[in-house]
């Protein structure tokens, strides 16, 4: 291989890990933005003045926000069939705060699920052509 | 299955599809952003955001009646569409380890989803 396409080869494996790691904090934000909204549409009432003084909801939706920026900034440089799927990241990490925030149990299915999230998104980001 | 039922899984169904068009748009949008904010500003981008807002809208909606190991699944039909259209608009290639990390997740949301009701 010749020092050019080297570097055009470095270049597009940091791209790429920087995609991919645009995407997980993407899916740390949306999973917050998710047990936030939870949380906001338990005491939800279809009024204006109820709505926008909803905290946890706003939180959610600004996080919501946050969670799009990031995704347009992944978005730019990778490719959308890698990317996009690895966002079921956020389901793990939304398993993992009820349990500990909202206090639901554990059970059996729920953690092979999460498991079986992970390694396909370690498929899904492990090498191969960028 | 309860019309009560049928009308969630209507609204997290539309919520995939249109969630998928949310993220087909992001995509366009995002090869016009440069280092300029203002770059942002860009059609694509708007109606990405718009669509990506109006699927998470149906989505609560729709998850709010419970049911989750029926509904989970159908939320992540979004991932099959996004897969087809980054097929369609953007020519990316469907490699087996795309298919093979896809097939996992979307086992793994099955299972999640049958676990949380």
């Amino acid at each position: 291989m010749s020092a050019i396409a080297a570097s055009h080869a470095q270049e597009a494996a940091a791209a790429r890990r920087q995609s991919i790691l645009l995407v997980f904090l993407c899916t740390i934000s949306g999973a917050a933005g998710q047990i936030l909204g939870k949380i906001g549409m338990t005491h939800f009432t279809p009024n204006l003045f109820a709505i926008v003084t909803n905290v946890p909801l706003i939180g959610g939706y600004a996080l919501y926000g946050l969670n799009t920026l990031l995704m347009v900034l992944a978005l730019r440089k990778g490719e959308l069939s890698m990317l996009y799927p690895i966002i079921a990241l956020t389901y793990v990490w939304v398993t993992l705060l009820s349990y500990t925030l909202l206090g639901e149990t554990p059970n059996l299915f729920k953690n092979c699920g999460i498991a079986l999230i992970v390694i396909g998104v370690a498929v899904l980001g492990s090498g191969g052509k960028a | 299955m309860t019309p009560q039922l049928i009308h969630s899984m209507l609204l997290v169904l539309g919520a995939s599809v249109i969630g998928s068009f949310g993220a087909v748009f992001l995509k366009f949008g995002s090869a016009k952003v440069t280092r300029n904010p203002l770059s942002f500003l860009n059609p694509q981008l708007g109606l990405g955001v718009t669509l990506y807002l109006g699927s998470s809208v149906f989505y609560f909606l729709g998850i709010r009646g419970g049911q989750l190991s029926i509904l989970y699944p159908l939320v992540s039909l979004g991932y099959i569409w996004t897969l087809l259209w980054a097929r369609i608009f953007f020519k990316e290639s469907l490699t087996r380890r795309k298919l093979m990390g896809l097939g996992l997740i979307l086992i793994g949301v099955v299972l999640v989803g049958m676990g949380a009701s």
